[in-house]
């Protein structure tokens, strides 16, 4: 039997458009040439956030995403640990105060609390911190786990697109048609039509040191190097466990299109940062290193569509650093946009039609 | 120009004096106080002109044409509990033999109370390591400082040698199950490990292991190959070219006496150990049960490949040409990195690399002793290849993964090495699949890729903090 809906890319976007398309009931196959969550979406730290965006699109989606992944993240280790973002300098101070104001006003949990609170909800923290914002809704799971858990029920195939025409895809099996084709392939989304570059970046994993970090935590420059469009090498300290006592230290923004060799820089500059939030940290063994592609629109939004040139295309990509904490809101809103329903966001920014993204 | 190797075991040792000798500066760098290597360590006495020896350091990334060493006032202030992984099998630094971690290891000393007091060497650093052996300094005027945390090369030779494996079964993660090779390094220390032992697991490197524990006094209740003999009769071409070797086994007729082929130990509960019998396929057809102390397991070796993870290579071996060139331009590999032929190959293979490194033609003795050793080796692999059937052995609670804890009954169903990593934790742990990703792909059916691990050891934050900056 043809499917309904083919979707091309098993990471958390994939999986999350092809359960939101079922739940609708259609029939969708799900294609992926490594299999599932096999690209960028196993190299991220798992982190759902709303501290890291400023009021707008993408922080209206960010919301949505957040009220419906608690449940859809069944055994995907989801746990609302809460963030909690520091200022490290005396200049950081206002930014960050003025930055969570605007949150605040968006409907956004965000508590200013005094440095020794902070010291007490996370007592390893550097003393020389200047200020801290408590953001109550950032929570954290397991992104492998979570693909896994959205794909439930779904046929996934181990295959390679090479074309699509939006009313089938071509692979080395043959021809799959289709009623509609969603290229939700990361950061190899270029080869599908719309303007998707690779950003590189690198997380480094500790030995097991369970219970001595609690939340997220994060240096206020954080949202500046998301924010920023330089290709050069950009980090910022940001510090979490997960639930196996490993500690996740990132982060890192570098374009160098898919060169992934792991550059001795990038690892002083995350250990500088990383140690300045947590000075305890400076024994604590570096087991591990890796990285990942950001899969990025130079203007900075997801690009979640259908295509114009290519009726029967539809794109579900460009998620950057943020695809795990986005996905479930994507996967609802294109399939809202595909069925005809009501969307539950404004779908206007996301559209394909942008300048920067149509290639 | 300069030739750095790293390993100073048979292949390290004969790829840097081949390259001094052909006029090139040589540095060679061993995370181990003396030269020898796995096999040789304690019985090498290595200096040579124009070879500076860098002891008691590690490198820990392969960068461009740079190293990144870390050397014994790296890690001086380091404590005892970030330096030894929590079990020995799991250990890959106790497989490797290093004296200071498989002493420190817990079962060991649960083994037998007497392996517990450290021997000097076991020591971290000693102060006349921290520097290059004075003769070697002597020798030569090196630019290379006592302990350098960069290391610049024109032509590096990477040989770090391999690992034994362990094969899972109930009971191997608990006390008095260590790899072979961690026997062997204790026992060169003359540390008595137990009363009653077994060596179990296939390959002839299972013959010098019992040998060595047997000449320490224990009571050597068995030495169980898991493979059939009859195999090696497929193998003529192999033996004639390598005769010599037959000539080594008399060296072991001590233990010949103990050996049961087709036969492996399949469950461990305190002292009384469960033997079988098995088919050709490592399928148990019956088992008894006897006692020991300490079983010893060793089924064939993974190789120490994490410093070029760009490297190409097959079964996690490196690939090189006939003049030991890997992939990668200006680097060479030689001995167990490239393949399990025992030391006279490693040591072939050292020479060749060595000479091709510092821009020479290889001596043709070496060249034609690589290719009667890869005949051997080639057959050592088929006739002692590990067999589908050992996948029986586990229970569902066995643990797999000794560094997470993971068991096969956690291993989930995935499509991928990393897919089963997130999902199940397994290879995830201190020893970073070094020991348990092969085991855990053959239980799942998943493909086995050979791992990129960027960092080859562990190494502190603050190190990483202070790295120098290069210009
Ligand atoms: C270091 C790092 C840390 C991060 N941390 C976080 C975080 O904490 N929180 C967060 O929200 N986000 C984070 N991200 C970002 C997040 O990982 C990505 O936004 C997200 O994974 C993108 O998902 P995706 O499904 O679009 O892409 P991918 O996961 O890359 O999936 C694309 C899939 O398409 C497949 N594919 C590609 N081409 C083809 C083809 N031709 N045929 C068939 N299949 C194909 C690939 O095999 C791949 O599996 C991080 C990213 C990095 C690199
Ligand atoms: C239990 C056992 C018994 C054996 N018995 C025999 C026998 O009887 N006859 C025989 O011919 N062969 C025997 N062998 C095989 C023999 O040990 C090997 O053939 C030989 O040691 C391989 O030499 P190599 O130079 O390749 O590696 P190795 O001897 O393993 O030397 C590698 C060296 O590299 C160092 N190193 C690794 N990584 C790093 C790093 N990142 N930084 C710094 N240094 C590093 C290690 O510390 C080590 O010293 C036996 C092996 C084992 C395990």
């Amino acid at each position: 039997m043809q499917p309904d809906v083919v979707v091309m890319g098993a990471g958390i976007i994939g999986a999350a458009c092809a359960q939101a398309l079922r739940a609708r009931g259609l029939r969708v196959v799900v294609l992926d040439r490594h299999g599932p969550a096999s690209g960028t979406s196993a190299a991220g730290e798992g982190n759902v956030l709303v501290s890291d965006k400023e009021p707008g699109p993408e922080l209206e989606l960010a919301r949505a995403s957040r009220d419906l992944w608690p449940e859809l993240a069944e055994d995907a280790e989801w746990e609302e640990k809460g963030g909690l973002v520091v200022a490290t300098t005396p200049e950081a101070v206002v930014p960050l105060q003025t930055f969570a104001a605007k949150q605040r006003a968006a409907g956004i949990d965000a508590c200013e609390i005094t440095t020794a609170d902070a010291l007490t909800c996370e007592p390893h923290l550097s003393p020389d911190i200047t200020a801290a914002v408590h953001y109550l809704q950032d929570a954290q799971l397991n992104p492998v786990k979570a693909t896994r858990a959205l794909l439930r029920g779904i046929e996934v195939r181990r295959t390679e697109v090479s074309t699509t025409d939006g009313r089938g895809v071509t692979t080395p099996d043959g021809v799959i048609s289709c009623g509609a084709v969603v290229n939700a392939t990361g950061p190899w989304a270029r080869n599908f039509g719309v303007n998707v570059l690779p950003r590189r970046g690198v997380v480094l994993v500790t030995t097991p040191i369970p219970g001595t970090i609690r939340h997220k935590v994060y240096d206020a420059d954080y949202v500046g190097a998301v924010a920023s469009g330089d290709a050069d090498l950009q980090t910022s300290g940001v510090v979490e466990s997960t639930q196996a006592g490993t500690v996740l230290i990132g982060s890192s923004r570098q374009r160098k299109g898919f060169d992934d060799t792991i550059e001795s820089r990038v690892l002083k500059a995350l250990a500088l940062k990383a140690i300045a939030l947590f000075p305890m940290l400076t024994n604590v063994p570096v087991m591990r290193a890796y990285g990942g592609f950001r899969p990025y629109a130079p203007d900075h939004l997801p690009i979640i569509g259908e295509d114009p040139r290519t009726p029967g295309l539809w794109h579900a990509t460009g998620h950057e650093g943020a695809g795990v904490g986005l996905a479930p809101a994507t996967g609802r809103l294109l399939a809202q946009l595909l069925t005809g329903e009501t969307p539950l966001v404004d779908p206007h920014p996301f559209r394909v039609d942008r300048p920067e993204v149509m290639v | 120009m300069r030739v750095v190797v790293v390993g100073a075991g048979p292949a390290g040792m004969a790829a840097a004096r081949t390259a001094a000798d052909a006029g090139a500066e040589v540095v060679m760098v061993d995370s181990e106080p003396d030269a020898g290597g796995q096999y040789l360590r304690g019985r090498a006495r290595f200096s040579h002109t124009g070879v500076t020896h860098l002891r008691n350091t590690e490198v820990w990334m392969v960068e461009g044409n740079t190293l990144h060493l870390r050397g014994p006032s790296d890690r001086r202030g380091e404590s005892r509990e970030n330096e030894a992984p929590s079990a020995v099998a799991a250990a890959p630094c106790a497989a490797t033999a290093t004296p200071s971690a498989a002493a420190a290891t817990p079962s060991a000393v649960a083994a037998t109370p007497s392996a517990v007091p450290a021997t000097p060497s076991a020591v971290p650093a000693t102060p006349s390591a921290v520097t290059a052996t004075p003769s070697a300094a002597a020798a030569t005027p090196s630019a290379v400082p006592a302990n350098p945390r960069l290391l610049h090369f024109d032509a590096l030779v990477v040989a770090t040698g391999a690992y034994d494996r362990p094969l899972p079964f109930p009971g191997w993660d608990g006390p008095g199950v260590i790899t072979a090779g961690a026997a062997q390094a204790l026992a060169k220390q003359g540390v008595t490990l137990a009363e009653r032992v077994i060596v179990a697991g296939t390959g002839p490197f299972l013959l010098p292991v019992a040998t060595a524990l047997q000449d320490l006094g224990a009571t050597l209740v068995g030495v169980y190959e898991a493979s059939s003999p009859t195999r090696w009769l497929r193998e003529a071409k192999a033996i004639t070219a390598n005769r010599h070797k037959i000539g080594e086994l008399a060296g072991y007729r001590k233990v010949l006496p103990r050996l049961e082929t087709r036969t492996a130990v399949i469950a461990k509960h305190g002292d009384r150990v469960t033997v079988a019998k098995l088919d050709s396929q490592w399928r148990p057809v019956s088992h008894r049960t006897v006692q020991a102390d300490l079983v010893c397991i060793g089924y064939g070796f993974l190789p120490r490949t994490d410093l070029l993870p760009d490297a190409s290579r097959t079964d996690d071996f490196y690939d090189v040409d006939e003049h030991q060139r890997t992939s990668i331009e200006h680097v060479y590999a030689a001995g167990e990195v490239t393949g399990i032929g025992g030391a006279d190959l490693a040591e072939a293979e050292g020479v060749i690399a060595g000479a091709a490194a510092a821009g020479q033609e290889p001596p043709r003795k070496a060249v034609e002793a690589v290719r009667k050793g890869r005949l051997f080796a080639q057959a050592l692999a088929r006739a002692h290849a590990v067999q589908p059937g050992w996948r029986t052995w586990p229970a569902p609670d066995t643990t797999v993964c000794r560094c997470e804890k993971v068991r096969l009954e956690d291993l989930a169903d995935a499509s991928s090495m990393r897919e089963l990593k997130l999902t199940s934790r397994v290879a995830m742990g201190r020893c970073q699949g070094r020991i348990c990703a092969r085991n855990a792909a053959e239980l799942t059916g998943v493909p086995f890729d050979g791992q990129r691990r960027v960092i080859a050891v562990p190494i502190p934050l603050g190190e990483l903090a202070a790295l120098p900056e290069e210009k």
